[in-house]
């Protein structure tokens, strides 16, 4: 292909529709239309005309729309099956992923699972098709908007015939010498109303909000910052989102900093609004029951001195301490740590007499830690109980031998054995929550429940996200964008003298009754024609013989 | 012609891979980020953990030997299965450069001791309590066993029940 040299002694590029000059239809095929196809000046789109190496087919087929709009409409049906099952990382962590599909939802689980929609929204896949909506939006913009920011920054002011009268708003017929006798409040009116005015050899050429047309094109720019924010999120050290349950008194490493901080939780808090204090409430606290007013922890932050391996752990320094409440996070080197769930009343410790089961006569209590039993407890004198078995979370075997599901003190239960000094040897109790067994049911001892030591555990959640102002500069760009192509038209008014008499065309990018409403308004008292819009049913007539140059206004 | 021809294949290319730079970084990243697990020829990540006497076990001290590296719980069925198999394949490397770490999941003293007495483990037995080094080898499930070789690389990762031939066969695997 080769460039074309317009009459007007332009040269374009390839594959050129309107000269960027003078606007002279170039193509044969646009001459039979009425009105012409103003989108991107007619200008040459690259992808279009370059076609030869392996770089421009890649080119050419991002900057189609066509391939874009597919590529977002498989992404939204994609995301849309991964809503259909829960996602992997909504699961009990206790199960096999895969298991639980099929076990859950059958048949369709199995597919789920195998198509690999249960990890969607991390996938290589998904994350794919999310890079190439970037890489589609980086081409077609590119594609776009470096012919039409040219072919605007080469028009000239007098315009070819055949472009002026394929112009959706037209008017021909007007008297030279009404715009000889106007000419100079013809431009006055233009500039009042904020057009750019330039003139040759009698034309005029008013312009105004051209940069409503690179909107969509800023609005893209802020989209692909977006884009590369979120994509920094995987950079290391961008972005952390982990969990961590803390019981009270424990110290531990806060997940995402590499073992660098670590946090006590001394105490969880719940508190709720008490009816006597807030009056304000009394009636809804009456009806409604309890409403928590704060969820609390209270918390030391301490730093490593120095790095730790995995189960190692270092000399802590202590960097503050502070009362981590809802929406008012913990802050250190760029983590904050919010507060964001709880657990109540887990049992830590259990406290039992052991007692004559006759007489109910105690020879002193123990307090079993359960998460630090004893071997043995020695009472008063004489009296002692030894624990030979400790299932922290029991249940009955399929062997019929009690055992324990996990190591959490969910459902505690013992073997003790009891040694008096009547029986030395000891006789043997199992007990667990509201059970008391003995292997032979004739024992004189018994270990008697007294009472229970509860911890709460507190939920957090460890954030650092670096990614953020990025995120919100390409929001900014993307609503400035949209607000330059929503509220500003960009509008252009020729005035030209052809044939001897004075043609008008009008092009804007919407709004185009506002437009031919401003020409009115602009003409008023001057005696030349309002152009009118050619793609309305009742202009159909009018249009005919502007075409063929019959009809005068 | 030719100028601007070639100014336009040079643009689109440094465009494109640029481009394509971004993707496939953000693709790599995703997915090892996603799979921070320690997989097999990935170098073993280094622990400390103390036995039920409080005496620590550091595993980079043992590189220039092969490490049999097994998580268990008394709870786990399976494990129990699989204890003696392991200690009488340990009492048979160990004097030819496998050593055994059997990390506990963290339950308490009285009952791993329990265990040990009634097993007659010959072994050394950690406990992590905190959790972490379970993290850092994202134990999901047990039994598990990671076969360390001599220069501190995972040769080899198995999930569930061992069978006495397999013990042996991964000691044999890992000896230096």
């Amino acid at each position: 292909m080769n460039q074309v040299k317009c009459e007007c002694g332009h040269v374009n590029p390839p594959g050129t529709i309107l000269c960027e000059s003078c606007g002279k239809i170039l193509v044969e095929s646009e001459e039979k239309k009425k009105v012409l196809d103003m989108r991107y000046e007619g200008t040459a789109r690259r992808s279009q005309t370059y076609n030869r190496t392996l770089v421009d087919k890649i080119w050419n087929f991002f900057s189609s729309v066509k391939v874009a709009v597919t590529i977002i409409v498989v992404t939204l049906i994609a995301s849309a099956i991964g809503t259909f099952l829960p996602q992997k990382s909504t699961l009990p962590l206790s199960v096999s992923v895969k298991e639980y599909y099929e076990s859950e939802y059958g048949f369709a689980g199995r597919l789920f699972y195998a198509l690999g929609f249960h990890n969607l929204y991390g996938s290589w896949w998904y994350m794919l098709l999310i890079a190439l909506i970037g890489v589609s939006l980086v081409i077609c913009s590119l594609d776009r908007v470096v012919p039409l920011y040219k072919a605007l920054k080469k028009q000239r002011v007098t315009r070819h015939a055949g472009f002026l009268k394929r112009q959706r708003l037209f008017s021909s017929g007007g008297d030279i010498k009404e715009l000889d006798a106007h000419y100079e409040l013809l431009m006055e009116r233009l500039r009042k109303r904020h057009y750019k005015v330039l003139e040759e050899n009698g034309n005029l050429m008013a312009e105004k909000g051209r940069f409503s047309r690179w909107g969509p094109y800023v609005n893209h720019l802020g989209l692909i910052i977006f884009l590369i924010g979120v994509m920094l999120r995987f950079v290391p050290g961008m972005y952390v989102d982990e969990s961590l349950t803390i019981k009270e008194g424990e110290t531990k490493a806060i997940p995402g900093t590499n073992k660098q901080y670590y946090l006590k939780n001394h105490a969880f808090i719940v508190e709720t609004y008490d009816p006597e204090k807030d009056k304000a409430f009394e009636k809804t606290l009456k009806e409604r029951g309890p409403i928590v007013k704060n969820y609390q922890t209270n918390v030391t932050l301490y730093k490593a001195e120095s790095p730790a391996v995995a189960g190692e752990q270092p000399k802590l320094e202590k960097v503050k301490d502070y009362q981590i409440r809802v929406n008012q996070p913990l802050k250190f080197d760029h983590y904050s740590v919010y507060q964001s769930g709880f657990l109540l009343n887990e049992i830590s410790a259990m406290t039992f007499a052991l007692a004559d089961k006759k007489t109910g006569k105690e020879f002193g209590t123990f307090r079993v830690d359960l998460e630090r039993p004893q071997k043995k407890y020695d009472l008063q004198e004489g009296y002692s109980v030894e624990i030979l078995s400790y299932f922290p979370d029991f249940v009955m075997g399929e062997d019929g031998e009690p055992t324990s599901k996990s190591q959490k003190p969910n459902n505690p239960a013992f073997v003790f054995k009891m040694v008096t000094p009547d029986k030395p040897d000891g006789e043997i109790s199992f007990v667990a929550i509201q059970q008391n067994l003995e292997p032979d049911g004739n024992n004189q001892y018994q270990i008697k429940f007294k009472s229970v030591e509860t911890v709460n555990y507190s939920g957090l959640t460890v954030r650092k996200d670096h990614t953020l102002w990025i995120l919100a500069v390409g929001g900014l760009i993307f609503m400035i964008g949209v607000i330059q192509g929503s509220y500003w038209n960009h509008r252009r008014i020729w005035i030209q003298r052809v044939n001897s008499e004075v043609w008008i065309s009008a092009h804007t990018n919407k709004n185009w009754f506002s437009l031919q409403k401003e020409i009115a308004r602009i003409l008023e008292g001057i005696r030349l024609p309002v152009p009118q819009d050619q793609l309305k049913d009742g202009n159909k007539r009018n249009l005919e013989g502007v075409l063929d140059g019959t009809v005068e206004q | 012609m030719t100028l601007t021809k070639k100014k336009r294949f040079v643009i689109r290319s440094v465009i494109l891979a640029l481009l394509a730079l971004a993707v496939a970084y953000t693709l790599y990243a995703n997915l090892k980020g996603d799979r921070d697990l320690v997989r097999e020829g990935d170098p073993a990540p280094d622990f400390v953990l103390k036995d039920l006497n409080g005496n620590s076990y550091r595993l980079s001290d043992y590189r220039g030997k092969g490490v049999f590296l097994n998580f268990w719980g008394t709870y786990c069925k399976p494990c129990k299965k699989e204890m003696p198999y392991i200690d009488r394949a340990y009492r048979k490397y160990k004097d030819r450069g496998v050593e055994v770490i059997a990390v506990n999941v963290g339950e308490t003293d009285m009952t791993i001791q329990n265990f040990v007495d009634k097993y007659g483990l010959s072994f050394p037995v950690v406990v992590d309590r905190e959790g972490e080094v379970q993290d850092a080898y994202d134990i999901f499930s047990l039994p598990a066993t990671f076969l360390i070789d001599a220069d501190g690389k995972i040769v080899k990762y198995y999930e569930g029940e061992l069978t006495e031939d397999l013990v042996e066969q991964f000691m044999e695997r890992v000896k230096p």
